[in-house]
C-alpha cells in the first residue's frame, strides 16, 4: 500500500474543507472496499480522511419537505444497523432484504450507507493493474469487453466499459426512489435523485456517479410509499451468500383487488448502475397480478439486452428473475 | 532477548522435560538450563510429535513464546506515524503505528496476539475477525489508525483463565476444524453472532423481517447465512453448525456424520 497521511475528521465541515482543497484525498467510512483497492493499488489516495466518528449514522423520519412522511437514513449509519432500525424494516423491507442479500455480517458492520453507495465494480479487470481498464486508468481500453464477460453488463454498456455496479442496497434505493443528500465545500446541500445519482459508462467509465470531489454524503432519504406488504428483493448467484449478484431484482407493488395499482422494479448485475426496469413497469400499472402480466412484462424489458459473449444466460435469468421476484413479492416471500 | 537474561523453566516444562527425558533431568537442571536451551532439546526431541501425546507438551509448546515479543519501533522511524490508543482483551494499549497498517497486523505484529489470522487479507475468508465495541467486524480491512479509543477483542480473549468459552469448548466437542487456521475467526465471528440474535437481528433467509425484533432462534439455515462470511477450506462447516447450534440452544446437539 502506498503511503498516505491520516486525519481524523472533528466535524463534517473541516472534514468536507480537507477532502476539497486536496484532489488526491479521499474519505474513510468503513474501508470495506477503499482499503482493499488501496492494497490492489488501484485507488491512490496520499490521504484519508477519516469520517466514521462524525454524527451522521442517525435514522429519523422526515418531518417535512419533498419526502415528508418518508425516512432519512444517515450517511454514515452502519449497514447492519439500517437493515435491522424497526422504521425500516416495518416500511422499506424490501431494502433491509436488499442490504442483507449483500456481503457478510462482519461486512456490514463496517460499511456505511454512503460508502455502500459509492462502491465501485468488482470486474477483474479493474481490479488487476496489470490489465488495461479505461476506469482505472481512462485510455487503456476495455480487457473484458473482449475478454472473459461472464459477470458483466446486458444493459447500458459502451465500448469503454462493459462493467457492473455491485451494491445491492442501491438497487433497492432505486426501486424505492431515494434521493442522496450531499453537502459541499462551500457549505451548500443539493439533494440528487437516485436516478441521476449513477452514470452509464459511455466516454467516461471512470466516473461511477455525478457526485463531485469534495462533496459528502449526509443521508439518504426515502419517501413514503405503499410498497410494504408486496415487495421482495430476490438475489441470483454463483453461491449460496457472499457473493455479488449474477442478476437481482428489487420488485415491490401496490395492488388493490388484483390491480397493479403501482410497479416499481429494480434490477442488479446488470449494468453500470442500478438499471431500472421501467418497461416492464410500465406493462404491469392497471393489470391484473398474473404469472401472465409478470411474463410479458419481463418479457418486454429483457427484450432490449444486448449480451456480451460470456452472459447471454443473464438473459434468461433476468427474466425469470424478474417473474419470480414479482411472484414473492406478492406471496409473501414465498415463491 | 540476551541468552543470560532467558527466564528459567517454568514447573510446567520441567514436568514436561522429566516426562521426556527422565534419565537426563536431574544432571540438566544440576548444570543449569535456560528456557532457550530447553526449546533447543525439545525440537531435538521431536517436540511436535510428542505435543500430539502430552497435554504437558501440548500447552508448554503452544504456549507463545516469550522470547519473540517483538521490538517497539521508535516512533521517529515511521513515515506517517500516528498515534493510538486501544484496549485489547481488557488491556490497555498506548501505540504509535504508521498509518497504513491494518489493526490486524497490529494485533499480530505489534501486540503479539497471532490467534487472529491473516487468511486472503482482502475481506473475503474471515480468517481475522475480530469483535471491535461488541461487533464482528474484518481486522484486515480495518486499520489501526481509525480503532483510537475502541474495544478490541480477540480470540485470546475469550477464555477465562484455563475456562474455556463455550463456544472453544463447542467446536471442540463437535470437532468445529481441521487445520484450525480458520478457527479463531470462525468463533468470534460466532460468538458475536449470538450476540446479534439476541438483539433480534435479521437475516437475508428469515422469512418475513416486518415481525419486529427480539431474540430470535435461529434454524440452522439461518446459521449458516449468517457465518457466511467465514470460509473453511477444509469443509469442517457441518460441525461448526453445529457447534453454534449447541450453544446457542443450550441443547446437545447431535453429531451427524454423512458420507458423501
Amino acid at each position: 500500500m502506498r503511503a498516505f497521511t491520516y486525519t481524523r475528521a472533528k466535524d463534517a465541515t473541516s472534514a468536507i474543507k480537507l477532502l476539497a482543497e486536496n484532489p488526491n484525498a479521499k474519505f474513510l467510512a468503513g474501508g470495506t472496499n477503499l482499503l482493499d483497492l488501496m492494497k490492489e493499488d488501484v485507488e491512490r489516495p496520499n490521504a484519508l480522511i477519516d469520517i466514521s466518528e462524525l454524527d451522521l449514522s442517525e435514522i429519523k423520519p422526515i418531518i417535512n419537505g419533498a419526502n415528508q412522511g418518508g425516512i432519512s437514513l444517515g450517511g454514515l449509519g452502519k449497514n447492519t444497523d439500517s437493515a435491522n432500525h424497526l422504521l425500516v424494516r416495518q416500511h422499506y423491507p424490501l431494502l433491509s432484504q436488499a442490504i442483507l442479500a449483500g456481503a457478510s455480517g462482519q461486512i456490514r458492520n463496517m460499511a456505511t450507507n454512503g460508502g455502500n453507495l459509492l462502491q465501485r465494480t468488482r470486474c477483474p479487470y479493474f481490479y488487476e493493474v496489470a490489465m488495461p481498464c479505461n476506469k482505472r486508468e481512462p485510455g487503456t481500453g476495455c480487457g473484458a469487453r473482449e475478454g472473459i464477460n461472464r459477470m458483466h453488463a446486458i444493459f447500458g454498456w459502451s465500448e469503454h466499459c462493459v462493467a457492473v455496479y455491485p451494491s445491492d442496497m442501491a438497487v433497492a434505493l432505486t426501486a424505492l426512489d431515494a434521493t442522496v443528500i450531499v453537502r459541499s465545500a462551500n457549505g451548500q446541500q443539493r439533494s440528487i435523485p437516485i436516478a441521476d445519482f449513477y452514470r452509464l459508462p459511455g466516454n467516461e467509465p471512470e466516473k461511477d456517479t455525478n457526485l463531485m470531489h469534495g462533496e459528502l454524503i449526509t443521508a439518504i432519504e426515502l419517501p413514503k410509499n405503499r410498497f410494504a406488504e408486496q415487495s421482495y428483493y430476490l438475489k441470483v448467484r454463483d453461491r449460496a451468500s457472499y457473493a455479488f449478484a449474477l442478476v437481482s431484482v428489487a420488485a415491490a407493488l401496490e395492488i388493490e383487488g388484483n390491480t397493479i395499482k403501482q410497479a416499481r422494479i429494480a434490477m442488479g448485475g446488470v449494468a453500470h448502475k442500478p438499471w431500472r426496469a421501467l418497461k416492464a413497469e410500465q406493462i404491469l400499472v392497471g393489470k391484473e397480478a398474473t404469472e401472465a402480466t409478470f411474463k410479458r412484462a419481463a418479457n418486454a424489458e429483457m427484450a432490449d439486452a444486448k449480451p456480451l459473449t460470456h452472459n447471454a444466460f443473464k438473459v434468461e435469468l433476468g427474466n425469470r428473475s424478474i417473474v419470480l421476484a414479482l411472484q414473492m413479492a406478492v406471496n409473501g416471500g414465498k415463491a | 532477548m540476551d541468552e543470560h537474561e532467558s527466564p528459567e523453566l517454568t514447573e510446567e516444562e520441567k514436568q514436561l522435560f522429566a516426562d521426556l527425558m527422565p534419565d537426563d533431568l536431574a544432571e540438566i537442571m544440576n548444570t543449569g538450563v535456560n528456557r532457550r536451551h530447553f526449546l533447543k532439546l525439545l525440537t531435538l526431541a521431536g517436540g511436535g510429535i510428542l505435543a500430539a501425546q502430552s497435554a504437558v507438551a501440548e500447552r508448554v509448546l503452544t504456549r507463545p513464546s516469550r522470547e519473540t515479543l517483538p521490538v517497539e519501533l521508535a516512533p521517529s522511524s515511521l513515515e506517517n506515524g500516528v498515534d493510538i490508543g486501544l484496549k485489547v482483551n481488557g488491556k490497555a494499549h498506548k501505540l504509535t503505528i504508521d498509518s497504513r497498517m491494518t489493526l490486524l497486523d497490529t494485533l499480530r505484529e505489534r501486540l503479539n496476539l497471532t490467534g487472529s489470522k491473516k487468511g486472503c487479507d482482502h475481506g473475503q475468508c474471515g480468517a481475522c475477525t475480530v469483535i471491535v465495541n461488541g461487533s464482528r467486524v474484518l481486522s484486515c480491512l480495518t486499520l489501526a489508525a481509525s480503532c483510537e479509543g475502541k474495544t478490541v477483542q480477540t480470540i485470546e480473549g475469550l477464555a477465562q483463565g484455563n475456562r474455556l468459552h463455550p463456544m472453544q469448548e463447542a467446536f471442540l466437542k463437535h470437532d468445529g476444524f481441521q487445520c484450525g487456521f480458520c478457527t479463531p475467526g470462525q468463533i468470534c465471528s460466532a460468538v458475536a453472532l449470538l450476540d446479534e440474535a439476541k438483539k433480534g437481528h435479521t437475516s437475508y433467509v428469515t422469512g418475513n423481517v416486518r415481525q419486529p425484533g427480539g431474540p430470535v432462534k435461529l434454524s440452522n439455515e439461518e446459521i449458516r447465512e449468517r457465518m457466511s462470511g467465514n470460509i473453511c477450506r477444509c469443509g469442517a462447516y457441518p460441525n461448526i453448525v453445529a457447534a453454534i447450534q449447541e450453544v446457542h440452544s443450550g441443547k446437545p446437539v447431535e453429531q451427524v456424520f454423512r458420507s458423501a
